[in-house]
Formats: structure tokens, C-alpha cells, sequence
């Protein structure tokens, strides 16, 4: 099985995999398992793509709630994820490998608003031609709903767009309404 | 001369061009402006009816030669056939030289402006903002006081859900006031307004009744206390003779307090005050006029 592969059953088929996932899900480990993990990253981490995206750093909880937004269920190539990943940096952390996908400005600015440290490559011919270390910009358009009932954005069909106020911990406050919204607090549009 | 295009939000100023603004509104009073905006059009846009402000804005742009065009309330209008606000603001620049808008739905005013060509004043927009009304305030305390910088003002009544206060308090935080806040528990400043004050270095008290403060402070602005604001009408009941001002209460006053309410009060401010020296609320309301009278010209270019 190519290690590309390895990926897509990790994701979409569990079954198969059931040590690995079991594993990687548990977080009082012994020495020697975590060694058994980190083998299994470096193994995955060699397993290259040939054109597409890869997103790394992604905070561990993180991992399964960018797939989502970026609705990737509708996406028919490879796709690879892995959670709960040994990091030097971070502890633990997140990696998505996309096959035959370059994210738009719109998906980035998607994945910065829930996930800002993440590092965004892609990849043309087994090599990272662009690596990025996303960063909040300074407005967010049409990504955010903003959460006052009374907003305009939410009477009239209007984008939402939204100032940073604060970027650690994020907070943005709506250019209409002037209502501020912490991290927690930040619902997507679809 | 004022760089913007239009007033929407008191966040949008600087404390220089607030002053700017203040300093050509006194210099409205002392000129002949009978023809300074004469063949200009006001549109008087209220999706939501304001009587006081709507007239108070008529006046100011008769009092300088221009004409008025408007509707008050939606029924008035193709809204009720849900007509959108961009397009009646796309309409309404193609009539009018300048518009003032109140709408009860947050950030409308700003999405108008977005949409227009020509300046948009925001009259009020839902529970956002009013900023004529702030400029107002500042303009009445610097008549009243002579100055603007560290004044003492207590702010007494519904904080929580008045947006005047908020305006104000944000804006006296730019002049280094010294704060007051007089309320009922559940209807003290929200935390978001504190926050800000703390990170401004602004000196603030926390008070439940007005005794305390009356002889202290130089602007006493009162606000109403709405009973819908109470789910429970027996905690309305507690509070609302708590805060009604009479003659007795201001024996400790200083000289120079004087006592503001955005107006219409209902009870809370006994009529027995309204001949006491310390009485500033129906000059405030006066004073409308010239600020309003200095924003609309600003806009239009009428003065530099
Ligand atoms: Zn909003």
C-alpha cells in the first residue's frame, strides 16, 4: 500500500486501522507506544503528494473541524489526516494532506479564522513550493456570521465583514453593528 | 475642515475632529447662516419615527436656507412592499444633497453609507448608534462647564441598555473624566464599556444611589429606567424611586452642576427641578441645533 494511501484509510476507514487509531486517540501513552506513534508519523510524514495542499500545525482538536469547512467530504481525490501527531513545536498537532486541491484565498482565510497558526504548503510535483505560516487578516469578509440578530448582515443580503480587534486570543468586531465576537464565539457561514 | 464623507459612529472620530466639529457649531451661533446651504436637500430618512430628532434636524437645515424631503415611519414608503435599503438609499442620493437615517436594525446606517454617494448622517441605528446625540452632549457640556477635560460626570439610570451612555462615556473617556455610574445592579454599565475605561486609565465608581455623588460631580446626566427592561416587575418596583431626582437631593450640589437627560424623561426628573439653576435638559435639547446645523454643513462642504 503506498503511504498515500495509508492516509485515506486512516481517515475514511477506521475499521482497518484500529491500532493506529486507538493509539493515536490515547493520551496517557507509555514510553514505548509513543515511540510506536512517532515511527507511524515519520512513516505517514514521508508519504508525499503530488500536487495539492498540506496544512500543518493544526492545533490536534482542530484537525476534524477544518475538514469540514472546507467541505473535503465533496472532494474526490486522496485526502490524509492525522490528529494527536508528535510535535517538537506544539506538543501535539494536526496534518491534512489534500491531493489535486490549491485552497482559494476564501479557504485559507476559512481556516485562519478558527485555526490561525496553522502552516499552509503547496505542493507542485513532491515539493512544497509555497510554505506559509497563515495570519488573521486584517478584515474578514463574507467568512463570519455575525452573532446579533439585529445586524443588518443578518436582515438584508449583505457580506459580513468583520475588523480584528485582537488576534491573541482572537477577538473581531462586525463593521455594521459594531458588536465584538471572541473565538469562541465565531460561527461560519456555509 | 472635517475629512469624512459621512457620521456614522462615534468610534469613526478623532478627539480633533470631534472638537473641530464642536468649534464650528459655536461659530453657527454667532453668524448669520440664514443662506450658508441655501438650494441644497436634506432627505430626512426615519424607517423608524423620532419626532425630536427628526425635527430637530429640519430645523437646522431650514435655519441655513436649504429644503427638507422626507418620510417618517415605514408605512410611508415602498418598504412595507419590501423595498431594501441599498436600493432606497441608490434612489434617494439621485433626489438629495445629504440624508439623516434612523432605522431600527443595527449597522443599517453604515451599510447606507457603503451604498450612497452622497453623506449619510446616522440619526440612530437600533441600539448601535447615535452620534449627533453624543456630539450634542460634549457640545452641552463644554457650554455648561467652559471646558471639556477633567470633568467629574455621574451617568445615573438604565447603563446597561442606554446607548447614550455608552456613547458618553466612551467619548468623556477621550477628556479624562472621572466617572460615576448610578444604577440598580442589573442595569449597571456592561462590562465591555468598563473594560475599555480600564484600558484608558479612566477613573470610574461603581454606585447604587445618588446621594453619593450629587455633591461631587459637575454634570449630572440622568436617563430613563423602562419597566420592559425588568422580567420581574417587583424588582422594578424596588428600584424605580431609587432614582428620581428632586429638589431635596441637589441641596449638596455644586454651583456649577448642571443636570443633562437626552429627553423625553418620564418621571424620573421631578418638575419642581426644572427651575433650579442646576436645570440644563431643555438647553441641551436646544443645542441640537447648532451641532446638527454644523455637521450637515461640514458634510456639504458649506464650510471648511
Ligand atoms: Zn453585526
Amino acid at each position: 500500500m503506498s503511504s498515500e494511501n495509508i492516509f485515506k484509510e486512516n481517515l475514511f476507514n477506521h475499521k482497518s486501522n484500529k491500532n493506529l487509531a486507538q493509539e493515536l486517540n490515547d493520551a496517557n501513552l507509555a514510553q514505548e507506544s509513543k515511540q510506536e506513534i512517532n515511527d507511524e508519523y515519520q512513516q505517514m510524514k514521508l508519504g508525499k503528494i503530488k500536487e495539492g495542499t498540506v496544512l500543518d500545525h493544526i492545533p490536534p482538536d482542530l484537525c476534524f473541524k477544518i475538514i469540514n469547512l472546507l467541505n473535503l467530504e465533496q472532494h474526490g481525490r486522496v485526502i490524509s489526516a492525522a490528529t494527536n501527531l508528535t510535535s517538537t513545536k506544539m506538543g501535539k498537532k494536526g496534518m491534512i494532506k489534500i491531493s489535486g486541491k490549491i485552497l482559494s484565498e476564501k479557504e485559507v482565510n476559512r481556516i485562519v479564522v478558527v485555526a490561525p497558526n496553522v502552516t499552509y504548503s503547496t505542493i507542485t510535483d513532491y515539493q512544497a513550493v509555497k510554505k506559509v505560516k497563515l495570519k488573521v487578516p486584517q478584515e474578514i469578509v463574507g467568512i463570519v456570521k455575525c452573532n446579533n440578530p439585529n445586524c443588518i448582515t443578518n436582515v438584508e443580503s449583505v457580506q459580513t465583514k468583520f475588523k480584528i480587534v485582537s488576534e491573541e486570543p482572537l477577538k473581531i468586531k462586525c463593521n455594521y453593528c459594531e458588536r465584538t465576537t471572541v473565538k469562541e464565539e465565531i460561527k461560519l457561514l456555509m | 475642515m472635517l475629512k469624512k464623507k459621512d457620521i456614522i459612529s462615534i468610534s469613526d472620530f478623532t478627539k480633533e475632529e470631534i472638537l473641530y466639529i464642536l468649534k464650528t457649531a459655536e461659530e453657527m451661533n454667532k453668524k448669520d447662516c440664514s443662506e450658508l446651504c441655501k438650494g441644497k436637500i436634506l432627505a430626512t430618512l426615519f424607517f423608524e419615527p423620532s419626532t425630536r430628532t427628526r425635527l430637530s434636524f429640519e430645523t437646522s437645515m431650514k435655519r441655513m436656507g436649504g429644503s427638507v424631503i422626507g418620510f417618517s415611519g415605514e408605512e410611508s414608503t415602498s418598504r412595507s412592499k419590501g423595498e431594501s435599503l441599498y436600493d432606497t438609499i441608490k434612489i434617494v442620493e439621485g433626489y438629495a444633497d445629504i440624508v439623516v437615517m434612523r432605522h431600527k436594525v443595527d449597522g443599517s446606517a453604515r451599510l447606507a453609507a457603503e451604498a450612497s454617494k452622497i453623506p449619510i448622517i446616522n440619526g440612530g441605528d437600533g441600539s448601535n448608534q447615535h452620534p449627533t446625540q453624543m456630539l450634542l452632549d460634549l457640545y452641552t457640556i463644554k457650554q455648561s462647564q467652559g471646558k471639556l477635560e477633567n470633568l467629574k460626570i455621574a451617568m445615573v439610570g438604565d447603563l446597561k441598555y442606554g446607548r447614550t451612555v455608552h456613547s458618553l462615556a466612551a467619548a468623556m473617556a477621550m477628556f479624562n473624566a472621572e466617572m460615576y455610574f448610578v444604577a440598580p445592579e442589573q442595569l449597571q454599565m456592561p462590562n465591555y464599556i468598563i473594560e475599555d475605561l480600564q484600558k484608558s486609565n479612566i477613573n470610574y465608581h461603581i454606585v447604587d444611589n445618588m446621594q453619593d455623588v450629587i455633591g461631587k460631580v459637575d454634570i449630572l446626566y440622568m436617563t430613563r429606567i423602562q419597566k420592559e427592561r425588568f422580567p420581574d416587575l417587583q424588582e422594578y418596583e424596588k428600584v424605580k424611586n431609587v432614582f428620581i431626582l428632586n429638589k431635596k437631593l441637589l441641596e449638596t450640589a455644586k454651583p456649577n452642576m448642571k443636570i443633562m437627560h437626552p429627553l423625553p424623561r418620564v418621571n424620573e426628573i421631578s418638575e419642581e427641578v426644572d427651575i433650579e439653576p442646576h436645570a440644563y435638559y431643555f438647553n441641551q435639547a436646544h443645542y441640537g441645533i447648532p451641532v446638527r446645523m454644523a455637521i450637515i454643513a461640514l458634510l456639504l462642504g458649506c464650510v471648511k
